[in-house]
């Protein structure tokens, strides 16, 4: 370039315009250095503050960390206090939560995407669908105050909360299943109809069995969801101050099940948790932090598998 | 409706493929009833959505047969459980406006320049880390929000602010706020991340540079996706209820000042429920009457949102 500059005096006050853009473009790239800066600096916070949260929670609770913290009742002395009725109340609600909100999502699901046809009707329940999704969780609550505890008359029972959190993701559900199902690639299901199969052989031996890994993808992060929903299981009026246990799923004389366990009243963890922290002494704030602590390890992994998985399906299937 | 030349068809269709398969009602009747089971399933949101609206209405409406819609829109004190009680929705919707603009204050600026940054700057690693991160903080339960906005951020925030009460909106509307961020971003940046390469080309064709492109050209091509994030994330803060409930107090009164200590309609509900209401009592119904409030103003903004959404994307 150095040689042009002898050559035209036009050319060399172009040139000598070129330095003046480059210059200006040079001034202009400071910018960029900054903003990268900021950015990166504004989700170092964003990630920072969910270390400090864990980590607050870890050092405030950590003197609780032991077996008999889970296997003790709660009690009106913070120091003998335990999760016991608590954790084995969460463990049942979500039970039934599973047991409802999986097979209606993953049959939903499908539906919507194999068997609706194209029309307001099927427009209709996807509109649903997305606004369900915004509903706030303590309408869900109110929900099961008015419909499940009262005019169907559960009460407040575990049933009644796996119902209203089995509603709640459903949702989460249905939309995993949806998108897992459409990435499968048509030319699997025109082969299975080629060989003779009914519709619905070719969605249970095929369009399921595939989309399988998405689906439970979905269905870890509702559950976790689930797992940490305080407020529709308040609303319904969930007792906080249970010292005993649901009778047990598993009995030792036939028909060794029984479902007496599905009509007791119950609390779970978040609501063991909210019932400490919004108590003076700060004795029990020491147990809230334990119990949080407890519930961010067990959603935080179960999201964190989730996640994993969908970045292993995603890289594995090639169709 | 199936025409009767189709039925033949298909009948004798049936028959030339395989004569057992043709005779195999059964095959058909299942096939009828699973998609039947099927579409009961799928419906089962529509009637979750009606009884969702029937509830709220039908408690509502008793609540309504004593209380009248004019006080109830224009009283200033809420205080159905007392023995001078008044109606009037304005203190828990005053402070459920505060708590969520203070979210807002700090959600949007923080979400948008993440959008921004992961969308137009980060690189390829640094997206593949950060995206499940931020998903992770999606996924904690609020009620551990609600502990860190008393026990972590109020002492703090006191430290700055001495006369702050114990129970504020602003420690629990920043908390919300950061609960926010990581769903604002991530919707934001999708936004973002749909604006075809070739504009970005064309942009640094003539020179810009990445900051430009991103402010002058992303931006504005993004910004119906942007502005439906934001009005998503405000339906999440009026509809979030532990955080407040923890942290914001449960004194109903009409203040837009987030320093003060205020009930929120979520609060309210929450309040309500650990009390021990009879069904059917005056009280009970009031936290129907909210409820309907908050599924208004959370509705509004949602379909808002989809509708933006929708509506005003470029088509490139």
């Amino acid at each position: 370039m150095t040689s042009d500059v002898t050559q035209k005096p036009a050319q060399a006050s172009v040139l000598k315009n070129l330095d003046a853009v480059r210059a200006m473009i040079k001034r202009h790239k400071f910018n960029d250095y900054i903003f990268s800066a900021i950015g990166l600096l504004t989700l170092m916070l964003v990630l920072l503050t969910l270390l400090i949260l864990f980590s607050d929670l870890v050092m405030d609770g950590y003197e609780r960390f032991n077996l008999s913290f889970l296997s003790e009742y709660p009690s009106r002395r913070a120091a003998n206090a335990g999760l016991l009725s608590a954790w084995v109340g969460s463990a049942l609600v979500m039970l039934v939560t599973f047991l409802v909100a999986v097979p209606m999502g993953v049959a939903a699901g499908l539906y919507l995407e194999e068997y609706a046809p194209k029309n307001w009707f099927s427009d209709l329940i996807e509109i649903n669908v997305t606004n369900l999704a915004g509903v706030p969780s303590i309408v869900y609550g109110l929900l099961a105050l008015g419909l499940f505890v009262y005019i169907l008359d559960l009460g407040q029972s575990i049933l009644t909360a796996g119902l209203t959190l089995g509603l709640l993701i459903l949702p989460i559900v249905i939309v995993s299943t949806r998108e897992s199902i459409r990435a499968i690639p048509i030319a699997i299901r025109e082969a299975a109809y080629a060989v003779g199969a009914t519709k619905w052989q070719v969605c249970y031996d095929h369009v399921i069995k595939y989309s399988y890994g998405g689906i439970l993808t979905g269905v870890i992060i509702g559950m976790a969801r689930a797992l940490g929903e305080t407020a529709p299981i308040i609303t319904i009026g969930a007792l906080t101050f249970i010292a005993f246990l649901p009778p047990s799923p598993v009995t030792e004389v036939a028909p060794f099940i029984n479902f007496e366990w599905l009509s007791s009243g119950f609390t779970v963890l978040p609501i063991q948790m909210f019932n400490w922290l919004s108590r003076p002494d700060h004795a029990f704030h020491i147990n809230a932090a334990a119990t949080g602590a407890l519930i961010i390890i067990v959603t935080l992994l179960m999201n964190g598998t989730a996640i994993y998985l969908r970045y292993k399906i995603r890289k594995n299937i090639k169709w | 409706m199936m025409s009767e030349a189709t039925m033949a068809l298909e009948q004798t269709a049936k028959q030339a493929i395989s004569p057992r398969l043709a005779k195999n009602v059964s095959r058909n009747i299942k096939e009828r009833i699973i998609e039947f089971i099927l579409m009961l399933a799928a419906l089962s949101a529509v009637a979750t959505t009606l009884s969702i609206v029937a509830i709220l209405l039908y408690e509502s409406l008793s609540f309504f047969k004593t209380v009248s819609l004019v006080d109830f829109f224009t009283d200033t004190q809420w205080t159905p459980l007392f023995e001078d009680a008044h109606y009037g929705i304005l203190p828990l919707v005053s402070g459920t406006l505060t708590t969520s603009a203070v979210a807002l204050a700090v959600a949007i600026p923080i979400g948008t320049i993440s959008a921004i940054y992961l969308s137009e700057f980060a690189s390829h690693k640094t997206r593949e880390i950060v995206k499940p991160l931020l998903e992770l903080l999606v996924g904690v339960p609020t009620i551990v929000f609600g502990y860190f906005a008393l026990l972590f951020l109020t002492p703090i925030l006191q430290k700055i602010f001495p006369e702050l009460p114990g129970f504020n909106m602003l420690s629990a509307g920043i908390v919300m706020g950061i609960m926010i961020v990581p769903y604002i971003a991530s919707l934001a940046e999708d936004a973002m991340r749909a604006v075809p390469m070739s504009m970005r080309e064309g942009s640094y064709a003539m020179g810009a540079t990445r900051f430009q492109t991103a402010t002058r050209v992303v931006t504005p091509a993004a910004i119906s996706g942007i502005v439906a994030a934001y009005i998503l994330g405000i339906s999440r803060a009026v509809g979030e209820t532990m955080v407040v409930a923890v942290a914001a107090g449960q004194q109903p009164i009409v203040s837009f000042n987030p320093m003060e200590s205020a009930a929120t309609i979520t609060a309210y509900i929450v309040q309500v429920a650990l009390g021990d209401l009879p069904h059917g009592s005056i009280g009970y119904q009031s936290i129907f009457a909210a409820g309907l409030v908050l599924m208004a103003i959370t509705l509004c903004f949602n379909i808002l949102g989809h509708m933006i959404r929708k509506k005003y994307r470029e088509h490139y």
